[in-house]
Parts: structure tokens; C-alpha cells; sequence
């Protein structure tokens, strides 16, 4: 997959529906290509220094000692949690088929979305309704 | 000269096929030998030495071999002091690069690097078919068939060490016409002109370093901000590369511009590049020259055809931890082409195998898993007692070259044995050791935390779940000292007898 193809890709996510392309094409450059195989962990459940996934193709599972929470899918992201309070994940995130993802190192993760505020907008809106959701449940 | 009848491996069938000298194919096939895996290496040179019969272009490597360092020369803990040396059992066949170094620098000539590869080569009595391009690959039921400029060769599995040699541009319009890296004009011819760089990464910088005494401006434009290794400890533009970096920072003419290529253009007596900055904006820069520092990728040839899937663009295959292709068994690679298996990334860090550094202990590694899992070699495991495997597993923390030169990458196993207890498995990579089922066991790391100190890792196995714990930092990286051995001895506790 090309470069181009790569913002192309992006262009159509949510997360990153507020860029540019210009702004893409830097943010493309920022993230790392990875692919994992089916059966492959991404993120590891009390690993610390994980970093932050976006799916560009294929399915995930969340899993918690072994059992599946939830699925996620192209546009999700996942990792976020754990770099924003340098904490260890609280799941695992194992592919489910083969799963492509854009990666951005713990680290750069901070500065990414300092610099892309859309971005970290984006981020605040998922997880503003993962809360209520979480809270649909409680109450 | 020798005759064709003189050179080694004929075509043939072979129990394995080795494809390349570099540094990755010398140092697979060394490692082979010593455990008595029959095999054939082919390589398209006259000569061993991969990239460094030709590169790095401006004649100096980036990696230090210390020739006075706090371990002795020819020793295994040596060999973090010199990242540029292939590894061996016996003393002879250590630290050959330093024999050649005249003590103008502590990074090794380009000249230097291949006479020591070479002195690897002559002493190990590694056996080489040179001169034999390997041309097209065809799978068959029981393995592949290699036609070769000599003829073919059928093989079960085939390592491929080809290195990440092949020039790489990406999709720029007009960056056809832009000379890569590997044809640099003459620095001398550049006096006095204006040249833009497209890449930021350390070709880009050897480069820029390169022409501070020749060029008027230098400009280094990519989309990505540049990394730098002296803050990530490893990934990066490393440090001998900093005096242009230092340059641009002071504004003495070198830029370094953070802003996509939209395209280039040669006009009759200069060159245009616009440019598209999330800071700068559209700039548009008139230079004498561009150069393409936009990095290698792995000739791959056919395979991709055959099934082995890539990544980063095709640059890289993708490949599993003891780096087979994750998509046609049979299929593996050492040497620099080991980058595409990431690992765990922690931090975002994966690995140090784009060098020889570290490329060099992942070939010992795969070695000893092809040996193990192809040709039934059994592999010692030396029992270290409940008494002695504290001790062992901080000194490899302290010492192993394969821990620091492969961080949160490669670790050290110890497994307790129903029978014999502890018993030491050797060097394997981090994430096949965590994601893989198995007995109580542990492994120890040495890793980066994010306030940049060194600490000693341990992940536990225990009833088939893995758990990390950091033991404490040392201010002199010794972790052999009360607090590691107590924190150590309680974990390892929790699966069995260790007295501390």
C-alpha cells in the first residue's frame, strides 16, 4: 500500500475527518504501518509501554483475562487509555483476522495530539460516549 | 582463481539454502555450521561483505566499535562495545573489526567494517558459492526450487539475507529525475550550490554532514519531524549526525523543514521542490540539486508473487518473531531485513536489527530455532541450580550483548524443568516468549523507561500467564546488587525453589 493509499484510507475515518491533506499526508508520516496475523496480540494486558492503534482493515477482540469484551473494527482505535495515564493496559487486544494498523509510539502520542487538537476532539467525542454508555449500563 | 568445479555448493538439493553474504547471510550460516545444520550459501558478489563493499557512500559507519572498552576484546560481553564485529563461539572469530581500526575514530571506516568481515569470513572458513545470482523461486510440495545464474537448487526452507539494498523512492511526481542517495554526485561538484534533501532520516543527515564544508544551503525536507537517537536511546538519526541538526538550530544555513514533497521539477539550469508545511505552509525552494535520501528497500524479486506478504510499502516482509514470513512457512530472512519483525514495540521501540548490532544475535537466534525446529538438534540446557539462577540471570542482564543491543527485543529464558529444575533456554525473541503457551519459566529484558533509565525485566510465567515486573535501575548499570537479587529471588519464588 502506497503512501497515497494510506491518507486515502485515513481520509475516510472519523478520527481524522477534520484534517487536511497536507495535515493527513504529515499525520500518515507520523504513524507506522503494521499488520498482524490472526491470533497475534497488539496489546498486551499489564504490559507496560504500549502505544496508540488505529485499524485501517480487519478485526480485533478486547479481552480481559481471556474473555472478550468487545469486538472493534476499521476507524476504531484502541491503546489510548493507557498512554494518556502511562498505566499498563487493562486488556488485551488480540486480531481476530488479519488486522492492519497505523501505530504511533507511546512517546510521540502526546505531542501527535498537541499538534492536531482536531484529532484529540475526535479521541474526547469516543470516549465521551463510551462513558455514557458505560453509564447506560450502571443505571 | 578458483575453478568452477572448486566452488563450494553445486546445484543441487539441499537440506537448507542461504541466500547472500552480508553481514546477515555470514553470520546465519556461521551459526548453522556450529550446529551441524547442512546447508548452502549463494550469493550474487565476488566477495563477502554485503553493503559494506559500498556503503556507507561518504566512507564512515554510524555504529562505535571501542577499541578500549570496560569489558576485554574477544570476550562475549565485548560485543556490546562493538556493534559492528559478527559474533562467534571462539575467541578467534570475536571483535575482528577493531583489529583493523587506526584510531581515528571510534566509528569504523567504511574500509575497515569489510576487512573485518572479511578476517569473519577467512578465519570461520564460512563457505560461499560467489558469483551465483539467485534469478527466480518456485514453490514445489515439499519446499521451494532457486534458479540460479549457476544453475537450480531445491531446498525445504531458504533464508534470504539480501539485505535492504534496493534503492527506495516513494510517490512524488517528478522524483524520477531526482539522483537517490547511491548516486550522489561528487561532493566537490556541489561547492558553492544550493541542495535539497527529500528524507530526514540518517542517509539524509551522512549527506547533510557531508557537504557542511561544500554546499551554500542545505535543506532537509520530509513530513516527519526527525528523531533523533540520542533521545530515544536506539530508532533514529544517530549522534554523529548531529553537527548539521546543530546547524540548523543556530541558523547557519542548514533548514530542516517538516512538510510534504508535492513535487519536483528540473527546469533548464535549476530545480524546483514545493513543499506543503502544517507550519510553513506552500514554500516552494529554487536548489542546484535534489537527492532523494528516501532509504532502501528488500529485493525481494518474486516472492511477493509466491505469496510473502509486505508492509511499509513493500519495503519490508512481514514476518513472524523468529522471522519466517507470516505468509509462506518456509520463507525465512536475517540480516537488516529482520526490521519487519517488530516485536513487542514497546515504547514504540522495535528493535535494533535495521544494524548489524543487532542482526547479528537475531541470525544466532533463528539458527538455533531452524536447527531446533527443522532438523531435530537437540540443544543443550544447562541446569543452573536454585542456588545459581539468580546470579545468572543478572549478570546476562548486566553483560549479555544480545539484551542491550536488542532492548525489550531479545531476552534471556530460564525454564524450570520438572526434572532438572532450572535450566537456562537460551536467548529467544521477547514476543515469542510472552505470547506463546508453555511452562513456568521467566525471561529477563533490558529496557527504557520513560524517564530514560535502564532497568533489568522480568516476565514471569507462570500457570501459562505472563507478567511484566521491572526490577530497579543502577546508576552504574550493574543490576547485581542486593535490592535486584532480593526482587528477583521473591519473583522467581513464586514458581520454585531459588535461594537468593
Amino acid at each position: 500500500m502506497s503512501r497515497d493509499e494510506i491518507v486515502d484510507a485515513m481520509a475516510g475515518l472519523v478520527l481524522f475527518a477534520d484534517l487536511s491533506r497536507p495535515q493527513l499526508a504529515a499525520a500518515a508520516h507520523t504513524f507506522e504501518e503494521e499488520w498482524f496475523t490472526e491470533g497475534q496480540r497488539i496489546l498486551r494486558q499489564g504490559f507496560t509501554g504500549s502505544n496508540f492503534y488505529v485499524i485501517l482493515e480487519g478485526e480485533a477482540a478486547v479481552k480481559i483475562n481471556g474473555e472478550t469484551r468487545a469486538t472493534l473494527a476499521r476507524g476504531e482505535f484502541f491503546g489510548e487509555v493507557s498512554v494518556l495515564l502511562g498505566e499498563a493496559p487493562t486488556a488485551d487486544v488480540v486480531a481476530l483476522r488479519p488486522l492492519r494498523c497505523m501505530v504511533l509510539a507511546g512517546p510521540e502520542t502526546e505531542p501527535f495530539l498537541i499538534a492536531y487538537p482536531r484529532v484529540m476532539y475526535r479521541i474526547l467525542q469516543a470516549q465521551a460516549r463510551r462513558l455514557r454508555t458505560a453509564n447506560l449500563w450502571r443505571g | 582463481m578458483a575453478r568452477v568445479a572448486d566452488r563450494p555448493h553445486p546445484p543441487g538439493r539441499y537440506p537448507l539454502v542461504v541466500v547472500g553474504s552480508g553481514p546477515g547471510g555470514l553470520q546465519v550460516s556461521y551459526f548453522l555450521r556450529r550446529l551441524g545444520v547442512h546447508h548452502a550459501v549463494l550469493s550474487a558478489d565476488p566477495a563477502p561483505g554485503g553493503m559494506f563493499r559500498r556503503y556507507p557512500l561518504f566512507q564512515r559507519l554510524n555504529t562505535w566499535t571501542k577499541p578500549y572498552a570496560l569489558a576485554e576484546r574477544r570476550t562475549r560481553p565485548y560485543e556490546w562495545y562493538d556493534w559492528n564485529s559478527l559474533v562467534g563461539d571462539e575467541p578467534a572469530h570475536r571483535s575482528t573489526v577493531p583489529e583493523f581500526m587506526d584510531g581515528t575514530s571510534y566509528f569504523p571506516s567504511r574500509a575497515e567494517m569489510a576487512r573485518g568481515l572479511e578476517a569473519f569470513a577467512e578465519r570461520t572458513r564460512v563457505q560461499v558459492r560467489y558469483d551465483c545470482r539467485w534469478e527466480a523461486t518456485r514453490r514445489e510440495d515439499d519446499g521451494f526450487a532457486l534458479e540460479t545464474s549457476d544453475g537450480q537448487y531445491r531446498s525445504r526452507a531458504v533464508v534470504f539475507a539480501i539485505g535492504m539494498a534496493e534503492p527506495w523512492k516513494p510517490d512524488i511526481p517528478g522524483i524520477e529525475a531526482v539522483p537517490h542517495y547511491v548516486d550522489t554526485p561528487p561532493v566537490t561538484t556541489l561547492a558553492g550550490k544550493r541542495v535539497f534533501l527529500i528524507g530526514k532520516r540518517n542517509s539524509g543527515f551522512e549527506i547533510a554532514d557531508a557537504l557542511l564544508p561544500w554546499a551554500r544551503q542545505i535543506v532537509l525536507g520530509s513530513p516527519r519531524p526527525p528523531i533523533m537517537s540520542v533521545f530515544t536511546s536506539g530508532a533514529g538519526v544517530r549522534a554523529k549526525y548531529l553537527v548539521p541538526y546543530e546547524d540548523y538550530v543556530m541558523g547557519g544555513g542548514v533548514f530542516i523543514l517538516d512538510a510534504t514533497i508535492e513535487r519536483v521539477e528540473r527546469t533548464a539550469d535549476d530545480w524546483r521542490v514545493f513543499t506543503t508545511g502544517q507550519r510553513t505552509g506552500p514554500l516552494e525552494f529554487r536548489v542546484d540539486q535534489v537527492i532523494a535520501t528516501t532509504g532502501f528497500s528488500t529485493p525481494l524479486a518474486d516472492l511477493p508473487a509466491l505469496g510473502v506478504a509486505t508492509f511499509s510499502q513493500g519495503r519490508l516482509p512481514r514476518q513472524t518473531p523468529y522471522w519466517e514470513s507470516s505468509t509462506l512457512p518456509g520463507i525465512y530472512f536475517a540480516g537488516a531485513v529482520t526490521q519487519g519483525a517488530i516485536g513487542i514495540r514497546k515504547h514504540g521501540s522495535a528493535g535494533n536489527s535495521a544494524g548489524v548490532a543487532g542482526a547479528r544475535h537475531n541470525a544466532r537466534v533463528l539458527a538455533t530455532h531452524l536447527a531446533q525446529t527443522r532438523f531435530g538438534v537437540a540443544i543443550p540446557r544447562p541446569a543452573l541450580g536454585s542456588d545459581g539462577v539468580v546470579g545468572f540471570m543478572l549478570a546476562e542482564a548486566t553483560r549479555a550483548p544480545e539484551l542491550w543491543n536488542q532492548q525489550a527485543y531479545l531476552a534471556r529464558v530460564v525454564t524450570l524443568d520438572p526434572a532438572a529444575g532450572w535450566v537456562d533456554d537460551g536467548i529467544v525473541p521477547l514476543a515469542a516468549y510472552v505470547d506463546a503457551a508453555g511452562p513456568d519459566a521467566a525471561a529477563i529484558t533490558v529496557e527504557l523507561d520513560t524517564n530514560g533509565d535502564h532497568h533489568p525485566t522480568v516476565y514471569l510465567r507462570k500457570d501459562g500467564r505472563v507478567s511484566e515486573h521491572a526490577l530497579p535501575a543502577d546508576p552504574l548499570l550493574v543490576f547485581e546488587g542486593t535490592k535486584q537479587r532480593a526482587e528477583l529471588a521473591a519473583l522467581l519464588g513464586d514458581l520454585g525453589p531459588v535461594a537468593a
